[in-house]
């Protein structure tokens, strides 16, 4: 007997059948697990499968990026060693440039600290931070995202936005012990809350997984133009005002884009703000407390203190009403006599001169 | 008189386990945040070449469920919602398996033509769910250099595909 005449022939048809049940039945988990699970970055929740595979992938990733790093920070120092020379030229240009900045800085700082104490204004206090290293990245068109380092040991929470020395680079979508999630702002999920510096003018940044996330929601004549500096705007309290992002452009498309500032170069080491909302920074204590500044320097007045006052209080309203009585009985005399004098000179007035009489 | 012909059997660990732990490995590597003249690293989806060679192969129960496997893996690991590559990569096994008696046999350019359909209905399906879940469209430019790189995988299908199409007769 031939082989292909043999039992094995037969076996071919129900295989495939075998299969393409398999791959129904598989398509149909795949849909419920889409549906049920998916990815809800507003939510908060971060599921067990994904805080797992995040703890297991970000030693490994650690490993992968620490050579990639060791590597550019050599090629940082060969390059320093050999551009030393334009480096320095660029650099004191640079200085010279930036002296005056920096003298307009301290005025302005020194005037705005004294406006905040004149008005009162309750500043935000800073924002603690810790620094993180990113350890794997996904760039593709349908998710942005990063593992790194930190987590909730470092008190890192969902929510937390995440920045590097050029600017905002996204915010915390999942943490567990030692490794965290961020979903950066070019995430097609991703929305943030922006303002033009120029005009104050507000918009939203949306992702869509390129480079340059686009501006939607801008409103205005002249509101926005090329170049303009986009800051967070930090409506909503997700995140701080005035974080910097990047730079008004026009896309090809047509639409109103950013250049970020992050991608001025890697983003290999990140910080987290530990900023949650503006009610986690507002101390409930401070809120009831007087709303002038100077109003909360003096202590509370102890018991002593306070019958003394309350007896100047008294004495000071007693000189008051005796004020306001006297005042009122000089007003009375005042009339009395003015209308005696009145009276006076009517009577004057009705008898006939002597010498009218004489004649 | 005919010799008994021997069956060279390639067990489910040589054509299946190895690429797909390969294709998990190289998925790790490629996340590495390396930035190289302000370039970064390609972001190609490995388990499409899997895909695409596995029911060519042969038709197999295990490699749905290994398809899935990967899928969620990619997932979980780039943060994507949980099911989408796996819908695309079991989409792409399913038109691949129904076409196989039309594949049989082919040259390679009409391969890399099925191979480019079924990496362009991949990207289109994960397209309209992350679009649909979003509530917001993906840039098609980003989208571009993500198929790029999928498309150049042709050679690793192509070579899974002849040296393990005719590695169980039983197939044939």
């Amino acid at each position: 007997m031939a082989f292909r005449d043999g039992p094995f022939d037969n076996l071919k048809a129900p295989l495939t059948w075998v299969s393409a049940g398999v791959v129904v039945v598989a398509m149909i988990v795949a849909v419920v697990l889409l549906i049920a699970n998916g990815r809800d970055v507003e939510s908060g929740e971060y599921g067990a499968a994904r805080a797992g595979a995040d703890a297991v992938a970000a030693p490994v990733g650690g490993v992968l990026a620490a050579p990639v790093r060791w590597a550019g920070q050599a090629s940082d120092y060969v390059r320093g060693y050999f551009f030393a020379v334009s480096e320095n030229r660029r650099l004191r240009a640079e200085l010279a440039e930036l002296e005056p900045w920096r003298d307009q800085a301290i005025a302005l700082k020194n005037v705005n600290a004294r406006y905040e104490a004149m008005l009162g204004l309750r500043v935000e206090p800073p924002v603690e931070m810790v620094t993180a290293r990113s350890v794997s990245e996904s760039r593709g068109p349908f998710v942005n995202a990063r593992l790194i380092d930190v987590g909730q040991a470092a008190g890192v929470r969902v929510g937390n936005p995440v920045i590097n020395e050029h600017g905002l680079v996204g915010r915390v979508v999942g943490a567990t012990g030692g490794v965290s999630r961020v979903l950066l702002i070019t995430d097609v999920s991703s929305r943030v809350p922006i303002l033009v510096d120029r005009t104050d003018a507000r918009a939203m940044l949306s992702g869509d997984g390129s480079g340059n996330p686009r501006l939607e929601y801008v409103r205005g004549e002249d509101s926005l133009r090329e170049g303009d500096r986009i800051l967070t705007s930090g409506d909503g309290g997700g995140i701080p005002r005035g974080l910097p992002v990047g730079v008004a452009a026009r896309g090809i498309d047509g639409t109103w884009r950013v250049k970020l500032f992050t991608d001025r170069g890697a983003v290999d080491y990140v910080r987290v703000l530990l900023f949650q909302d503006f009610a986690q920074l507002a101390d409930p204590e401070a809120l009831n407390a007087p709303p002038l500044a100077a109003a909360d320097t003096a202590p509370p007045p102890d018991a002593q203190t306070a019958a003394r006052i309350a007896d100047q209080e008294a004495r000071r309203r007693a000189r008051d009403e005796e004020e306001v009585r006297r005042v009122a009985e000089a007003e009375a005399q005042r009339r009395r006599e003015a209308a005696e004098q009145a009276a006076a000179r009517t009577a004057a007035a009705a008898q006939p001169a002597p010498e009218e009489v004489q004649e | 008189m005919r010799r008994a012909m021997a069956v060279r059997v390639v067990g489910p660990m040589q054509w299946m386990v190895w690429p797909a732990l390969i294709a998990v490995a190289g998925t790790v590597i490629l996340a590495t945040p390396a930035h190289l003249f302000g370039l970064s690293l390609p972001e190609p989806i490995l388990p499409l070449a899997l895909a695409f060679a596995w029911p060519l192969i042969r038709p197999s129960v295990l490699a749905p469920l290994m398809l899935l496997a990967l899928g969620l893996f990619l997932d979980v690991f780039w943060f994507a919602p949980l099911g989408l590559w796996p819908l695309s990569l079991l989409a792409v096994y399913g038109v691949v398996l129904a076409g196989r008696s039309l594949l049989a046999g082919q040259d390679t350019r009409m391969l890399f033509a099925w191979y480019a359909g079924c990496t362009i209905l991949a990207f289109i399906l994960a397209y309209m769910i992350v679009s649909l879940m979003a509530g917001n469209a993906p840039s098609l430019l980003a989208l571009f250099w993500q198929v790029l790189p999928t498309l150049a995988l042709f050679p690793v299908a192509g070579w899974m595909i002849e040296r393990f199409d005719d590695g169980d007769v039983r197939f044939r």
